[in-house]
C-alpha cells in the first residue's frame, strides 16, 4: 500500500513502540483535534456549550416541574425578587423555572430537528451524486424548489398541516404538548437543502477515486459503499454543517413558537415564551423577554463559536497554530 | 451565451412549476378553507355544501390544482376566500410598503456593512477590529426579536415614562400615505434588520477584503508606489466586493416576502403579514398568490445576478 511507502520507519522493524509513535505522522483526526484545540473562542463556546447544558439538566432535578407550570395570580407580573429570581408572568408562573423547563424542550426540539435535517440532506445529496442521472436531476431541481420558497414561509404552512389536532403526549410520567414533535418534524423538513448539497458535491468528488471502484470489483453493495466508505469521509463537512443547523434549529423554534405556531402552552419553550412576553413589553415588564431571549443568544452564540472552530479545525487549508 | 440563457430560462420555469406544486399540495392540505364559517349556527348542512361548490372545493385536487394554475399562467391567482377581493389586488396593495421597509433597510444595510467590513480589515487584529468582530458575531447569533423587542423596550417604553419624544411601536393607528408617520414608524424596524443583517454581511466582507489584501498583485500595486488610498479603494475593494454583489443579489429577492417576524413584532403592514394573516384563515388563494411571487422573484433572480455577474467580473464567461 501507498502509505506504507510514504511511511520512513514500517512500525514492525523498530522494537521502540513509544519513540516510533512520536515520530510518526499524524493521523487526519489528530490534525483536526490540533487544529482546533487552538482555537480558544471555540473551546470557550463548547465550554459555554457543557454549562447551558449542566445548567438545565441540574436544574431539573433540583427543581420539580411543577414549580415551572405553578400559577400564583395573586403575583402577575412581579419583578426579579429573591424569590423569583427572574420575576413572574402574567399568570404568576416563576420565569426562572420555565426557563429550565422551557430550555430542555428548546434543545430537544434543535438537536432532534438536527438529526433529521442531516440524515434527510446526506441521504438525498448523496444518492443524487452516488446514482447521478434522472435521479440526481429530479433530487436537485425539487432542492432548488425548496430553496426558493422562503423558509418561514415554508415553514408556516407546513406547520399548519401537520399541527391541525394534536394532544397532550406523556412521556415518562410527564405530558407534553404534541406539538413538539410537529415543530421538529417541520424544521427538519425545511432545513436540509444546504446540507444536501455539500455531501452531493463532496460525495461527486469522491466517487471517481479509485477505492470506490476497488470496493465496487470486490462485490460491495451500494450501501455498503455509501454508508462505510463514501459518508465517512464527508464526515468533516457534515460535523460543522451539524453544529450551524443546530444553532439554526434552535433559532428556527424560537421563530415559530414566536409566531404561535410552535410548541403551545403549558409546555413552555423559550420561542414561546417570548410570543408571551410581547403583550406585555409596553406594560414594562421586561424580564419576560430579556431572560429567555438571553438564553437564546447565549446558547446560539456558543454553538456558533463551537462550529466556527470545527469549520477551521476541518478545513485541511487552515494550517495556522498547529 | 443565449443558448445558456435560453437552457437557464427553461430550468428555472421547470423549478417554478415543482414549486407551483408543492406549494398547492401543502397548502391545500394544510387546512381547511371551509373553517372560516365555524360552526355557525345560521348555516346548514346545504349551506355548506352550496360554499363548497362555489369555490370548487367539492372538485378533486388535481382538477383544482390545474384550474388554479391555468388562471394563473393568465395572471389570475383568484380572489380571497375572506375579503373576496382579488388576490394580486392585495398583493400591490401591500407590497410598496414592504418595498419600502426592505429598501430603506437594504440601503442602510449595505453602507454599514461596507463601513464596519472595510475599517475592521483594513484595522485587523486592534481593538476596533475586535469590538467589530465580536459584535457582529453577537448579532449573527441574535434572533431579531431580541433587538426589535430591546428597541421597543428602550425607545418607545422608557423615552415615554421619562416625558421624552418616544417612537411608535406599530401597536397605534396609522396612516401609511402620511410621510411624517410612516418614517417615524420605520425607525424601530429598520434599526433592527440592520443590526442583524450588517452582522453577517459585514463578517463576509472583512473576509473577503483580507483576502484579497494578501494577493500577490496588491502587492506589486505597492510596489509601484502607489499609495494605500489608491490601492485599496482601486484595486483591491474592486475585487473584494464581487462575491458581497453575489450574496445581496441573491438576498434581494427574499426581500419581496417581507421580513414576517420583524413585521409581526412592530404591526408593519406588509406581505409577511399579509402571508401570516391569511395563512392563519386558511385562505389558500391569498397564501399561493404570496408563495408564488416571492419565489418566481428568488428564481428569476438567480438567472439575473449570474449575468450581472458577467458585467461585473469579465474574467467568467457563461457556458
Amino acid at each position: 500500500m501507498t502509505t506504507n511507502s510514504t511511511n520512513p520507519e514500517p512500525t514492525a522493524l523498530v522494537p521502540d513502540l513509544l519513540a516510533v509513535e512520536a515520530k510518526q505522522p499524524l493521523t487526519p483526526n489528530q490534525l483536526v483535534w490540533r487544529r482546533f484545540r487552538k482555537h480558544r473562542m471555540a473551546l470557550l463556546g463548547g465550554m459555554g456549550v457543557i454549562l447551558l447544558l449542566l445548567f438545565i439538566i441540574v436544574g431539573s432535578i433540583i427543581f420539580p416541574e411543577s414549580l415551572a407550570n405553578n400559577t400564583d395570580l395573586g403575583g402577575r407580573l412581579v419583578g426579579p425578587s429573591v424569590k423569583h429570581w427572574f420575576g413572574t408572568d402574567s399568570v404568576g408562573r416563576d420565569v426562572f423555572y420555565r426557563i429550565i423547563y422551557g430550555g430542555q424542550i428548546s434543545l430537544f426540539i434543535g438537536f432532534l430537528a438536527v438529526f433529521l435535517e442531516v440524515s434527510l440532506g446526506t441521504v438525498i445529496g448523496g444518492v443524487a451524486a452516488y446514482y447521478g442521472g434522472w435521479v440526481d436531476a429530479i433530487l436537485m431541481r425539487i432542492t432548488e424548489a425548496m430553496l426558493a420558497i422562503p423558509s418561514l414561509f415554508l415553514l408556516i404552512v407546513l406547520a399548519k398541516f401537520i399541527g391541525r389536532s394534536v394532544g397532550l403526549v406523556t412521556i415518562l410520567g410527564r405530558s407534553f404538548s404534541g406539538s413538539i414533535g410537529i415543530v421538529i418534524l417541520v424544521i427538519g423538513i425545511t432545513s436540509w437543502m444546504y446540507l444536501a448539497r455539500i455531501v452531493r458535491a463532496s460525495v461527486l468528488s469522491l466517487k471517481e477515486y479509485d477505492y470506490i471502484s476497488a470496493s465496487k470489483a470486490l462485490g460491495a453493495s451500494d450501501s455498503r459503499i455509501f454508508f462505510s466508505h463514501l459518508i465517512p469521509n464527508t464526515l468533516g463537512p457534515i460535523i460543522v454543517a451539524t453544529t450551524l443547523g443546530l444553532a439554526g434549529a434552535i433559532l428556527t423554534e424560537a421563530y415559530v413558537s414566536f409566531l404561535g405556531l410552535g410548541v403551545q402552552q403549558p409546555t413552555s419553550t423559550w420561542g414561546n415564551m417570548m410570543q408571551q412576553a410581547q403583550s406585555f413589553i409596553t406594560r414594562g415588564a421586561w424580564w419576560m423577554w430579556v431572560f429567555p431571549s438571553g438564553f437564546i443568544v447565549l446558547t446560539i452564540l456558543c454553538i456558533n463559536l463551537l462550529g466556527d472552530g470545527l469549520r477551521d479545525a476541518f478545513d485541511p487549508r487552515s494550517s495556522r497554530n498547529i | 451565451m443565449w443558448a445558456y440563457l435560453v437552457r437557464r430560462f427553461v430550468q428555472a420555469l421547470f423549478i417554478l412549476f415543482i414549486i407551483t406544486m408543492l406549494c398547492f399540495i401543502l397548502t391545500r392540505l394544510s387546512s381547511d378553507p371551509m373553517s372560516q364559517y365555524g360552526e355557525s349556527a345560521h348555516m346548514t348542512v346545504a349551506d355548506r355544501e352550496a360554499i363548497r361548490v362555489r369555490l370548487g372545493l367539492d372538485q378533486p385536487m388535481p382538477v383544482q390544482y390545474v384550474k388554479w394554475l391555468g388562471l394563473a399562467l393568465h395572471g389570475d391567482l383568484g380572489a380571497s376566500f375572506f375579503s373576496h377581493q382579488p388576490v394580486l389586488k392585495m398583493i400591490g396593495q401591500r407590497l410598496p410598503l414592504t418595498l419600502i421597509l426592505m429598501s430603506v433597510a437594504e440601503v442602510v444595510i449595505i453602507t454599514v456593512s461596507l463601513f464596519l467590513g472595510l475599517i475592521a480589515a483594513i484595522k485587523q487584529y486592534s481593538l476596533t477590529d475586535n469590538l467589530i468582530t465580536s459584535f457582529s458575531f453577537i448579532g449573527f447569533s441574535m434572533p431579531i426579536f431580541f433587538i426589535a423587542f430591546g428597541c421597543i423596550q428602550i425607545f418607545a417604553v422608557q423615552f415615554k415614562s421619562w416625558g421624552l419624544p418616544y417612537l411608535p411601536t406599530g401597536a397605534d393607528i396609522w396612516n401609511p400615505k402620511d410621510p411624517i408617520a410612516l418614517a417615524r414608524h420605520l425607525v424601530l424596524p429598520v434599526f433592527s434588520l440592520v443590526a442583524i443583517q450588517t452582522a453577517g454581511y459585514s463578517r463576509y466582507l472583512r473576509a473577503s477584503i483580507l483576502e484579497v489584501l494578501g494577493l500577490d498583485y496588491v502587492r506589486t500595486a505597492r510596489a509601484k508606489g502607489l499609495n494605500y488610498r489608491t490601492v485599496l479603494f482601486r484595486h483591491a475593494l474592486r475585487n473584494a466586493i464581487l462575491p458581497f454583489v453575489t450574496i445581496i443579489g441573491l438576498d434581494i429577492p427574499f426581500l419581496l416576502g417581507g421580513a414576517l417576524v420583524t413585521e409581526s413584532v412592530f404591526a408593519w403592514p406588509g406581505m409577511g403579514r399579509l402571508f401570516w394573516e391569511y395563512a392563519q384563515r386558511g385562505d389558500y388563494p391569498v397564501v399561493l398568490g404570496v408563495l408564488l411571487i416571492t419565489s418566481s422573484a428568488v428564481v428569476f433572480f438567480t438567472i439575473i445576478v449570474d449575468l450581472i455577474y458577467t458585467v461585473v467580473d469579465p474574467r467568467i464567461r457563461l457556458s
